[in-house]
C-alpha cells in the first residue's frame, strides 16, 4: 500500500513531465516547422487594401480563412446566424445555439429570419423556401462556410447591389464552392470570407 | 439520406473492420511483453520510468493490489489537477491571464477527467490556460486511457489465465498502453491534424479588423437587449473578432484516440479550429473506434479463441448500424416546424436539420459522429446534440445507456461488454439447465453477483439522480428548454456523466454547485464501481480451473451468441430505460409531430 502509494505520485510527476510537458511541447515545435500556415490559424492579412500571405510590417489582420464573420451588407455574402458570443462570430465564446427542436425561441427566431431574409433579396415572395443552413446556427457558432445553396440564393441580390452581371457573381460561387474531400468526404461548401474577399479584390470594397 | 451519406458511413466501418486485426495483434503483443518495432526507442523511456518510480516490472499482482494501485494513481493525478486549476494564475503559459478555477467547477472538472468523462462545465478558451489544458487536461487524456486499457487487459488476463492468484501488474500495463499505444500514435495523428488546420501555438490569442464592421444590439448583464430611454434599442459597434488559439492538436490526437472527448474549445470538434475538413472529421471518427475495436482481437487472442473476439466484433457492429440509421433518418427527416426553411436535400445543400450543425459534416457526418462519439465513452461532439430532432438526439443518449459498449471507450468498452458477456453466458446456461462456462472457465454466483452490481449501480444512480434533479428547484433552474425536453436534458447529463461519456445536451446549466458536486459524484461511482466488480470477476476467474468443452457448452463463437448477446444488452438496457426514454424524446417526437412548441 505504502510502497504503490509512493509509486503512484512518482509516477503522476514522472508522466506529467513526459505526457503533459515534453509530448505537447514536441509537437508544438514539430507543427511550427513543418506546417507554420496550419498551426497557427490560417490567418489572412491585408496591407494597403491588399491580401498578403503572412504578418508583415504594415499588414493588418483581417480574419482566419477557418472562422467566419458576420456580413450584413446587401453586397456582401451573408454567413449563417451565430449563436457565439452577444453580437456572433465570437471566437472566443464558442458554442450554439442548444435550443431544442420543439422550442418556441428556435421556432420564432427561425420565422424571423425567413422573413427578413425574404424581404433583403430582390424576387422572392413569401412562399420562397429559404436553404435550411442560412436560418440555422451552426454547432460552433464560427461556421466559416454556407451551402452553395445558400450562395446561389444571394447572387441576384449581391449582383444588384453592386451592380456587376450576375453572371460573373455565380461564376465567382463556383469557383469558391469546395468539392468533398478526396470527392466523397463531407459535403460541398462555399467559405464566406474568401468569397467576400474575392469579391472586394475584383470589384472593390462594398458600402 | 444520399448514396453519398451512405458510402461515407460504409467506408468508415470497413476501415474500422481493416484495422482491428492489426491493432489487436500489435496490443497483444504489447501487454504480453512481446518484442515490437518500437522497442528501440521506448524500452529505454519504460526502463528509465520504472527506475525514478521504483516499479519492479516482474512483480505480479492479485486483483486487490491492482486496484488499490489504480485507485492510488487515479486519487494523486486527481489532486494534482486540481491543484493545477486552482493556482493557474500563477503559473507559466497563461497569455490572457486566465485567474483561478472556481472551487466546485475545479472539483468537478478533476473528477471528469480522472475518470475519462471529460464533462465540462466550462468554455476552454474563457477559462483554462494553456499549461492547465497540456499539463492538465490533455495529461489526464492519456492517462485515464491508459488505465483502461490496462484493466482490460487484467480482464483479459483473468479469463486467459488458469489457476493463477496473479492478473499482472498495474504500473506496466499502465506505462506500456501509454507509451506504445498511445504516445507514438498521437504525435503522428496530431501532425495529420495540424497538417488538415488544427492549430498548434503557444500564442495569445489574435485580434482580427473584421472585414464589414458591424451594428448589433447591445445585451445587458441578463442577456436581454438593452433598450435606450428613447425607446430605441442601444446599439454597439463591432469592428474587431479576437481569435482564440492554443496547443490544440496534441490534445485533440489523445482526446479522440482515448475516448476523452473533452474539447480544448467549448464548441469541441464542432470548433473549426479543432476540425477543419470532413478529412479530420473522418480521422477523428476513426480514432475513437480505433483501440476499442482493435482490443476485441486482442482478447480472442490473448484468450486463445480469435472467432470469440469476432463474435463480440460482430454483436457491437450490429449495434452501431441500428443506432446510426436511426441517428442519419431522423436528422436527414429535418425539424416539420420550421416551414419557412427549405430541408429538402439537393445537389447544392444537405437540407434536414442544420440548427447546430456545420456545413462542411452536413446531415450524414454529424449523425455518424454523434452515433460513435457515444456508442464508445468519447462524449467529443462535431454538432450540438442539444438541437438534434427528438429520435436523432434519442441515439446518443441510448447508446449511453446501453452502457458504452458498442467497441466502446478504450478498455472500458471492452469489460463493459465482457460484463454483459458473462450474464449471456448466465442465461444461456440457465435455459439449459446447466453451470454455465464461459471459454472453458465455469461461471457461478460469485461471478454473476458482481455482474449484477455493475449492471444495477449505473441505472440506479442515473434514474434517482435524475428524478431528484426534475422535481428540486436547484435541478430545475439549470434547464434551457421547456417540455418533454428539459427532462431530456437532465437525463442526458446524469446519464453521460454516469458512463462516463462526457457529452452533453449542453443547453444544461451544468456549472451551478448542485450539478457540480452530484456530478463529480457520479462520475466517480461510474467509473470505479463499475472496475471493482469488474476486477473481482477478473482475481476470480483467474484462480479457476479450466473445464473441457463439452456437447452441453454454450459456444461463444457463433451467430447464435451475437444474437444472444445484442438481445441481453438491448432487453437490460430498454427494461431499465423506457418508462424514461418514453416521457423525454418519445413524448417530444409525438408533440413535435403535432406542432406543439414549448
Amino acid at each position: 500500500m505504502k510502497k504503490n502509494l509512493i509509486t503512484a505520485m512518482l509516477m503522476t510527476a514522472a508522466t506529467t513531465v513526459l505526457l503533459g510537458i515534453i509530448y505537447p511541447l514536441l509537437v508544438t515545435g514539430l507543427a511550427q516547422a513543418m506546417f507554420p500556415k496550419q498551426a497557427n490559424g490560417e490567418l489572412i492579412y491585408a496591407r494597403d487594401g491588399k491580401l498578403v500571405g503572412s504578418s508583415s510590417a504594415g499588414s493588418s489582420l483581417v480574419g482566419s480563412r477557418l472562422i467566419g464573420q458576420t456580413f450584413s451588407g446587401p453586397g456582401y455574402f451573408h454567413s449563417r446566424p451565430s449563436a457565439a458570443g452577444a453580437a456572433g462570430y465570437d471566437a472566443t465564446a464558442s458554442g450554439g445555439s442548444n435550443l431544442g427542436p420543439t422550442n418556441a425561441q428556435l421556432i420564432t427566431r427561425v420565422n424571423g429570419d425567413v422573413a427578413k431574409l425574404r424581404a433583403e433579396n430582390p424576387g422572392k415572395n413569401s412562399d420562397t423556401l429559404i436553404p435550411v443552413d442560412l436560418v440555422t446556427t451552426s454547432g460552433s457558432g464560427l461556421d466559416p462556410d454556407i451551402t452553395p445553396a445558400a450562395a446561389e440564393f444571394q447572387v441576384h441580390r449581391v449582383a444588384a447591389e453592386r451592380k456587376i452581371p450576375e453572371g460573373e457573381v455565380a461564376q465567382l460561387v463556383r469557383d469558391h464552392t469546395e468539392n468533398r474531400q478526396w470527392g466523397f468526404l463531407g459535403e460541398p461548401r462555399v467559405n464566406v470570407l474568401e468569397l467576400n474577399l474575392a469579391l472586394d479584390a475584383r470589384y472593390g470594397r462594398s458600402h | 439520406m444520399t448514396i453519398n451519406g451512405w458510402t461515407q458511413i460504409a467506408v468508415f466501418l470497413a476501415v474500422i473492420l481493416a484495422i482491428t486485426k492489426p491493432l489487436g495483434v500489435f496490443m497483444a503483443r504489447v501487454f504480453s511483453r512481446e518484442r515490437t518495432f518500437l522497442d528501440p526507442v521506448l524500452r529505454p523511456i519504460e526502463r528509465l520510468l520504472y527506475r525514478v518510480t521504483s516499479v519492479n516490472e516482474e512483480h505480479e499482482m492479485r486483483w486487490t493490489e491492482y486496484c488499490v494501485s489504480m485507485l492510488l494513481f487515479s486519487g494523486v493525478s486527481m489532486l494534482v489537477l486540481y491543484v493545477i486549476e486552482r493556482v493557474q494564475q500563477w503559473l507559466p503559459l497563461n497569455p490572457q491571464k486566465f485567474g483561478a478555477v472556481a472551487q466546485a467547477l475545479a472539483f468537478n472538472t478533476a473528477a471528469s477527467f480522472t475518470t475519462n468523462t471529460n464533462w465540462q462545465n466550462y468554455s476552454g478558451e474563457s477559462t483554462m490556460s494553456y499549461l492547465t489544458q497540456m499539463a492538465g487536461l490533455a495529461y489526464h487524456n492519456f492517462t485515464s486511457a491508459a488505465v483502461g486499457i490496462a484493466l482490460a487487459i487484467a480482464f483479459v488476463r483473468g479469463i486467459a489465465r488458469k489457476e493463477k492468484e496473479t492478473i499482472g501488474n498495474f504500473w506496466v500495463d499502465m506505462t506500456r498502453s501509454a507509451l506504445w499505444v498511445l504516445l507514438p500514435a498521437c504525435i503522428v495523428y496530431a501532425l495529420l491534424l495540424v497538417s488538415q488546420g488544427v492549430v498548434q501555438n503557444l500564442r495569445p490569442y489574435d485580434t482580427a479588423k473584421l472585414v464589414e464592421t458591424q451594428q448589433v444590439q447591445k445585451t445587458g448583464a441578463d442577456g436581454k437587449p438593452l433598450i435606450g430611454s428613447d425607446g430605441k434599442p442601444v446599439m454597439d459597434t463591432v469592428s474587431s473578432q479576437t481569435i482564440a488559439q492554443g496547443p490544440v492538436a496534441s490534445q485533440e490526437a489523445i482526446k479522440m484516440l482515448g475516448t476523452n472527448g473533452g474539447g480544448f474549445f467549448n464548441a469541441n470538434s464542432s470548433h473549426p479550429f479543432e476540425n477543419p475538413t470532413p478529412l479530420s472529421n473522418f480521422l477523428q471518427m476513426l480514432s475513437i473506434f480505433a483501440i476499442p475495436a482493435g482490443l476485441t482481437y486482442t482478447l480472442g487472442r490473448m484468450t486463445g479463441s480469435q472467432r470469440h473476439g469476432w463474435a463480440v466484433w460482430a454483436a457491437m457492429a450490429v449495434l452501431f448500424l441500428c443506432g446510426v440509421a436511426t441517428a442519419y433518418w431522423a436528422e436527414a427527416s429535418g425539424n416539420p416546424l420550421l416551414h419557412g426553411a427549405d430541408q429538402q436535400v439537393s445537389a447544392l445543400q444537405p437540407g434536414g436539420n442544420m440548427e447546430g450543425k456545420e456545413v462542411r459534416f452536413g446531415i450524414a457526418n454529424s449523425a455518424l459522429f454523434a452515433t460513435v462519439t457515444t456508442d464508445a465513452s468519447c462524449g467529443a461532439i462535431n454538432g450540438v446534440h442539444d438541437s438534434f430532432t427528438p429520435l436523432g438526439g434519442m441515439v446518443p443518449l441510448v447508446n449511453i445507456m446501453l452502457s458504452e459498449t458498442v467497441f466502446g471507450g478504450v478498455g472500458a468498452g471492452l469489460y463493459g461488454i465482457l460484463i454483459y458477456v458473462v450474464l449471456s453466458v448466465f442465461i444461456a446456461g440457465l435455459m439449459v439447465g446447466r453451470t454455465p462456462e464461459y471459454l472453458g472457465k465455469k461461471i457461478e454466483a460469485y461471478d454473476v453477483k458482481m455482474a449484477m452490481l455493475v449492471t444495477l449501480v449505473f441505472p440506479l444512480i442515473i434514474l434517482v439522480l435524475t428524478a431528484i434533479s426534475s422535481v428540486a428547484k436547484f435541478g430545475l433552474t439549470s434547464i434551457s428548454n421547456s417540455g418533454p425536453h428539459g427532462l431530456t436534458q437532465i437525463l442526458y447529463a446524469f446519464t453521460s456523466m454516469a458512463g462516463n461519456n462526457g457529452s452533453a445536451f449542453a443547453g444544461l446549466n451544468g456549472n451551478t454547485l448542485w450539478y457540480n458536486t452530484a456530478g463529480a459524484f457520479t462520475m466517480l461511482v461510474g467509473r470505479f464501481f463499475m472496475i471493482i466488480p469488474m476486477l473481482a470477476i477478473a482475481g476470480n476467474l483467474a484462480k479457476k480451473k479450466t473445464v473441457p468443452a463439452s456437447a452441453g457448452t454454450f459456444p461463444v463463437t457463433t451467430p447464435l451468441f451475437t444474437v444472444l448477446l445484442v438481445s441481453v444488452i438491448l432487453i437490460v438496457g430498454a427494461l431499465t430505460f423506457f418508462p424514461a426514454l418514453s416521457l423525454g424524446p418519445v413524448l417530444e417526437h409525438l408533440l413535435m409531430m403535432a406542432g406543439k412548441t414549448f
